[in-house]
């Protein structure tokens, strides 16, 4: 099972978002995730397998050495998550 | 019979289960398993509970902060934060919050099926708020039980699609589509800085053409920014109230250190209150939009403000400091006039700047960002001032709502029911 982390600045409104978005995409590929938002502040000590975050945040989780980011322009655009997803999944 | 009814009713009294059974219902239309709802609803009403200790923890260092100040500058001092004024409020507002947050959600649901306006408001956090705010001036109007719930929830729910609405011709600019709105209680701000964009900017240069440092992108980071913040207003104030006042407010700790402390003491109140918020609105808001989804066929989300910075990355952080640098301008006018000053804080400044400096950079380049972001900036710290009236007791607090909707709909409504 992998663990996705999808991460904003407060971890209250665009990283909820985003999760209602990625579940969708993970339901439709039927992909066996757990899948959970949070700040960017807790972020920085916590463990998944995949990150998803909008652009700007992106940058900030890739400083912090963060792997297998998902990186998005329009926040609600599952089109863009299934793909980036799909290509972390192939390694 | 008549005991177990009594029971019944005083667990529904307890806001924290009021919120509980929110999510509960909502679980359960949406047909989750046992085992879901039961998580679930132990989230939100923990998440209610938790916002209490966040308020407990941060109410000592703000009251700390405002006797300071007040011996600094001769005036008050209040900061600007929704968490705060929020968890603070919860004690005596709770309840009737929930119920209006929980109807608002439905009159969202039923406008957006029968009216043009197919908006879903996605912004749990912010329905919550600003059920709070109506919650607070129609109790201190002396508004209450069916008729408080009803026209509270009739207002929050027709928010919920006329803000958007409002905002849509410019957001449609700034995402290029028509099919995502924004769902923020800045709506104003974001009006007035694509208007003043339009107004005065020049499309021809636009910030994202120039170069900006991303240093200042640590303040995303929203308890460390409202730790330097307010560690650097609260140092300032010491400086001013000197060591020996602030050392009989610590009882004898050392200024500099309590100035510290206390400052992070906030920053870390505001961060339990944030958790909190984040877990009572966790499971709410997906099966509001569950929920909507099946009901509002063509929906569009109303969404968080964030969901405009990656258009613009630049016009985010020029938009912040143009906003910022009103916030501090305004600090000095209300200083220099002798009236409550609102400090400017990084969080507002950065989430609503931010936003705005990408609208006005939509409508008006370079120029248009920073003027725009700077204009509503200038609002946006003399609307809490003028907001604290109405709160009734709530407005003697040392923080208060910060965003220019709220500003907007207390004073309308404060004016229509005191």
């Amino acid at each position: 099972m992998k663990k996705i982390l999808v991460v904003c600045g407060n971890g209250l409104g665009t990283s909820l978002m985003m999760e209602m978005a990625v579940k969708d995409v993970v339901k439709k590929i039927s992909l066996d995730a757990d899948v959970d938002h949070e700040d960017l502040s807790s972020a920085s000590s916590s463990q998944a397998d995949i990150w998803v975050a909008a652009k700007d945040v992106a940058t900030q989780l890739q400083e912090m050495g963060k792997e297998n980011i998902i990186s998005l322009t329009n926040i609600f655009d599952k089109v863009a998550i299934e793909e980036q997803l799909t290509n972390i999944l192939k390694g | 019979m008549v005991n177990f009814f009594e029971f019944m009713l005083g667990l529904l009294k307890e806001p924290a289960l009021m919120v509980g059974l929110i999510a509960f219902i909502g679980l359960v239309a949406q047909k989750a398993d046992a085992s879901s709802v039961l998580k679930g609803t132990i989230k939100t009403v923990m998440g209610f509970l938790i916002l209490g200790f966040g308020a407990g923890a941060l109410v000592g260092a703000l009251n700390n902060f405002a006797v300071v100040f007040t011996e600094a500058f001769g005036v008050s001092g209040v900061i600007p934060n929704n968490e705060a004024i929020v968890a603070i409020a919860q004690e005596a507002f709770g309840y009737e919050m929930a119920l209006i947050m929980f109807f608002a959600f439905v009159v969202n649901i039923v406008l957006a099926r029968v009216t043009p306006l197919k908006y879903i408001f996605l912004t749990g956090h912010h329905t919550m708020f600003m059920s709070m705010l109506v919650a607070v001036i129609l109790s201190t109007a002396d508004i209450t039980g069916i008729a408080l719930v009803a026209l509270g929830s009739g207002i929050v729910g027709s928010l919920m699609v006329i803000m958007p609405a409002i905002g849509q011709k410019y957001t449609e600019k700034v995402m290029g589509t028509d099919q995502l709105a924004i769902g923020h209680f800045s709506t104003f701000s974001y009006l007035i800085a694509g208007y003043v964009g339009s107004k005065f900017g020049d499309t021809s240069k636009s910030t994202e053409h120039i170069n900006v440092p991303k240093s200042l992108m640590f303040l995303r980071d929203t308890p460390v920014a409202i730790a330097v913040t307010m560690g650097v207003f609260f140092l300032l104030s010491s400086i001013f109230a000197g060591g020996e006042f602030v050392e009989g407010v610590s009882n004898g700790q050392n200024w500099v250190v309590f100035t510290f402390i206390q400052s992070l003491t906030f920053a870390g109140g505001v961060y339990i209150v944030l958790q909190g918020v984040k877990m009572l609105i966790a499971e709410i808001v997906p099966a509001f939009k569950g929920i909507s989804d099946k009901l509002v066929p063509g929906a569009k989300p109303a969404l968080d403000c964030p969901m405009v910075f990656p258009m613009a990355p630049n016009a985010v952080l020029i938009g912040f400091i143009s906003s910022f640098a009103a916030g501090l301008v305004a600090m000095g006018i209300q200083g220099a006039f002798g009236w409550t000053i609102i400090v400017a804080g990084v969080v507002p400044h950065f989430f609503v700047g931010g936003a705005s400096g990408v609208y006005g950079n939509a409508t008006g380049g370079l120029r248009g960002a920073v003027l725009g972001a700077f204009t509503q900036g200038l609002c946006i710290s003399f609307l809490p001032m003028l907001l604290l009236p109405v709160l009734g007791g709530l407005g003697l607090e040392a923080t208060t709502f910060a965003d220019f909707d709220f500003g907007v709909v207390g004073l309308l409504l404060g004016w229509m029911v005191l």
